[in-house]
């Protein structure tokens, strides 16, 4: 027997949207110089939900000239104040959450069941934890009397809106930093609500600014000569040319950028935990994750079993309005990005891979993309080696360990990787050989503002979270130690 | 009175343990400060440079493995050959012109000594225990980033080179280091310093030549993961090998912070996650 699942949408009466957003520079919101704007849609229904300011160049500058004015008095503040601003931050975040969580899904179509369980209270946490740092830097590891770097420019992505502002945000205002923030092209209103929230706390002006914009605002930002540190994440080929635009440059760098994780299961892995953690490895937030799993290596003698739990499990899987809170799989966040999955999942096609898509059903208007496996995927396969940011598994197989960590580190990219196996001695050797920044054993997708979070090789460098993602808004305040 | 001739020494690259001459035949003189012949240093080309990248990856599994208390007592014995060795050192950094060369080598001797004792003690300061929220034990510890390119100055400097070369490997990453005309004698010395101590072949490779020929093709090699553009003095070439360096993503150093933070640039943290439960 099959459960009828009744509808149980998420009202969205608790936010309002803005028609049309200004930006949000020296505290204020004001129009942009430019005089243009652009749409935000919502992915689930191809609505559009507010007109967006383009940031100029111009008025990237005029930002980047308020950020400067409030570094003086914000980097002499006293740590202790800092961290008061930062907490009320914090407070606000949870006091709002559901309004923040509502407007998320509706702006970047993940499941409301994900932004008001995972990305809000991880937003709130990471205020939370980097404001009990900024009365505590000199233990931040940088040495003695560390200093803040000045004006920071940085942008995010899509995925994750809130949640990677919180990231960036959170840390460079605990050690003293101003920033000048830019939200990816289709996720603004969370950033620009967040900007609200600033005002609530009564944050003094152009400590935070919000640059709302597309490609040539980003570009903006990070060539604007008067900042001191760039953070991004985002792909790596954007990556790629900021490095090298601050060539030559005294910016500092920190770059959070594309993966390819490998997700191990061994012969001894508990089975129905593992299927759980695929799950999560590859179709949390529509696969749109850095660090997803999109590349299963299992070991051959359990291919079969584990392949026939599987199916059925993402059987179950209901993708569909991102406002129902019984939905587990939401919108693609564009059409752009919805096109380049296509594209990628024929080629898998095309390269002699096997397809299988789960039956769902997909709603008439909006981006979908059903759960997809590949299996008799090869590591040449283009679904093996490139980044498809989207739901779709590829399986490989391995006989011995050394062959699972080789296939593993065939990447240049090096973010995150799973191991699932009952053997801890296993487990420690392989989470040592795996060149990649976190490593999950028997959990995938977990999240902490005390964890640092990062890649190796051409997933990045820096650190977010934890003590050591502090240290990357920070500079020795005397010669080396 | 002694009518013995001197037995000159060929000055040779350093490449995986070994010391061969360039493969392009190519030579450079070097001259002592009243313009007296010293020797024919090998200039290094760009097959040399790829074959000491080949040599410092295929040491990198054994010598990122090898235990801290390993790879501090290696590194420690380079300083007590070094110490035996001090005449010869300051000789050669006199007649490059380096002023008070003797206190020179003794800093350099320490430095090694400073650099060798934080082996075991990187994991401790750097990395972390994490208290994430949920029955999970979480941790970070640094790790080697791999291969690192080291770009030393023409200004000859003992200190520099060897802080360089031990700020990268003693994490456990492996170098390949220009060394460009001025420097290039002290750093040959050094290498021989290296193979009479017990560090691994292919873990320091030696490439004695023209900075702005061979720093370029390290820039852009997609297997070398980081590099020190510190002793690049020409602003313009730091920025195109900086430019090129981000090709794949290397870490970079544009000047030299000795100590701790120089340490940090070559390594990479790696987080656990590990649910806890009966």
């Amino acid at each position: 027997m099959t459960f009828e699942y009744a509808p149980a949408p998420e009202s969205r009466s608790i936010v309002s949207i803005n028609p049309k957003n200004k930006l949000f520079i020296g505290g204020e919101f004001i129009d942009a110089k430019s005089g243009e704007y652009f749409q935000t849609t919502n992915p689930a229904t191809e609505e559009v939900l507010a007109e967006i300011s383009l940031a100029s160049a111009k008025d990237v500058d005029a930002a980047v000239v308020a950020a400067r004015k409030a570094f003086k008095s914000w980097s002499k503040l006293s740590g202790s104040q800092r961290a008061k601003y930062i907490y009320r931050i914090a407070r606000i975040i949870q006091e709002r959450s559901r309004e923040l969580a509502v407007l998320e899904t509706l702006d970047n179509g993940k499941p409301i069941r994900e932004s008001r369980d995972v990305d809000v209270p991880l937003v709130a946490a990471h205020f939370f934890h980097y404001a009990g740092w900024a009365d505590k830097l000199e233990y931040a590891g940088v040495g003695p009397n560390p200093r803040p770097l000045g004006v920071v420019g940085q942008v995010i992505p899509w995925n994750f809106p809130l949640l990677m502002l919180a990231w960036k945000i959170a840390p460079a205002l605990a050690a003293g930093n101003t920033v000048v923030l830019k939200p990816a092209e289709t996720t603004s209103l969370s950033a620009l609500l967040f900007a609200e929230i600033c005002q609530q706390a009564q944050l003094p002006a152009g400590v935070v600014n919000i640059v709302t914009g597309a490609g040539e605002t980003g570009k903006a930002l990070v060539n604007h000569p008067d900042i001191n540190k760039v953070a991004f994440t985002g792909s790596t080929e954007v990556g790629r040319q900021i490095a090298k635009a601050v060539a030559g440059t005294n910016k500092k760098l920190t770059l959070e950028l594309g993966g390819k994780a490998a997700n191990i299961v061994f012969e001894d892995a508990p089975l129905d935990q593992t299927v759980e953690g695929i799950v999560d490895g590859i179709f949390f937030n529509q696969g749109h994750v850095c660090c997803a799993g999109s590349r299963l290596l299992v070991q051959e003698s359990i291919h079969d079993d584990l392949m026939s739990l599987l199916y059925p499990r993402l059987e179950l899987l209901r993708v569909g309005d991102p406002m129902d809170k019984n939905t587990d799989v939401g919108a693609i966040n564009s059409a752009e990005q919805l096109k380049k999955i296509h594209e990628l999942a024929n080629s898998g096609d095309e390269q002699g891979a096997v397809r299988w898509t789960s039956s769902c059903p997909l709603p008439g208007t909006g981006f979908w993309f059903a759960p997809t496996v590949f299996t008799n995927v090869s590591q040449s396969h283009r679904i093996a080696t490139e980044e498809i940011f989207g739901p779709v598994l590829s399986v490989l197989t391995f006989r011995t360990p050394d062959e699972a960590i080789d296939k593993a580190n065939n990447t240049p990219y090096g973010l995150s990787a799973g191991i699932w196996s009952d053997k801890g001695s296993r487990i420690l050797e392989v989470a040592a050989k795996l060149r990649a920044g976190v490593i999950w054993a028997n959990t995938f997708n977990k999240f902490d503002p005390t964890s640092p979070f990062g890649g190796y090789k051409e997933s990045g460098y820096g650190r977010e979270g934890g003590r050591q993602g502090l240290e990357a808004y920070l500079e020795a305040g005397v010669a080396h130690e | 009175m002694n009518d013995s001739l001197d037995v000159k020494r060929t000055a040779k690259l350093y490449i995986n343990g070994a010391f061969p001459r360039s493969e392009s035949g190519r030579t450079f003189v070097v001259n002592d400060q009243n313009n007296k012949f010293l020797a024919n240093v090998s200039k290094a080309s760009r097959k040399d440079a790829r074959d000491a990248v080949v040599a410092a990856r295929s040491a990198f599994n054994k010598w990122s493995d090898a235990s801290a208390y390993n790879r501090g007592q290696v590194i420690y014995r380079i300083a007590e050959i070094l110490q035996g060795r001090s005449p010869q050192f300051i000789a050669e950094l006199e007649s490059a012109g380096v002023k008070k060369a003797a206190p020179h080598v003794l800093e350099a001797i320490d430095k090694i000594v400073w650099y060798a004792g934080f082996s075991d003690k990187i994991s401790m300061v750097v990395g972390s225990a994490n208290p994430v929220a949920g029955k999970f034990f979480n941790f970070s510890i640094p790790e080697p980033t791999g291969v690192v390119a080291v770009c030393v100055s023409n200004e000859p400097s003992l200190v520099n080179l060897v802080s360089q070369i031990s700020a990268a490997i003693v994490s456990g990453n492996t170098v390949v280091v220009v060394v460009p005309e001025n420097s290039s004698l002290i750093a040959v010395s050094l290498a021989e310093v290296l193979a009479t101590s017990d560090v691994p072949a292919g873990v320091v490779n030696i490439l004695t030549g023209d900075s702005a020929e061979l720093a370029p093709w390290l820039a852009s090699h997609l297997d070398v993961n980081a590099m020190d553009l510190s002793g690049i003095s020409d602003k313009n070439l730091k920025t195109e090998l900086e430019a090129s360096a981000a090709t794949n993503l290397k870490r970079i150093l544009r000047t030299f912070p000795d100590g701790l933070s120089a340490i940090k640039t070559y390594v990479e943290i790696k987080t656990v996650w590990h649910p806890q439960g009966f």
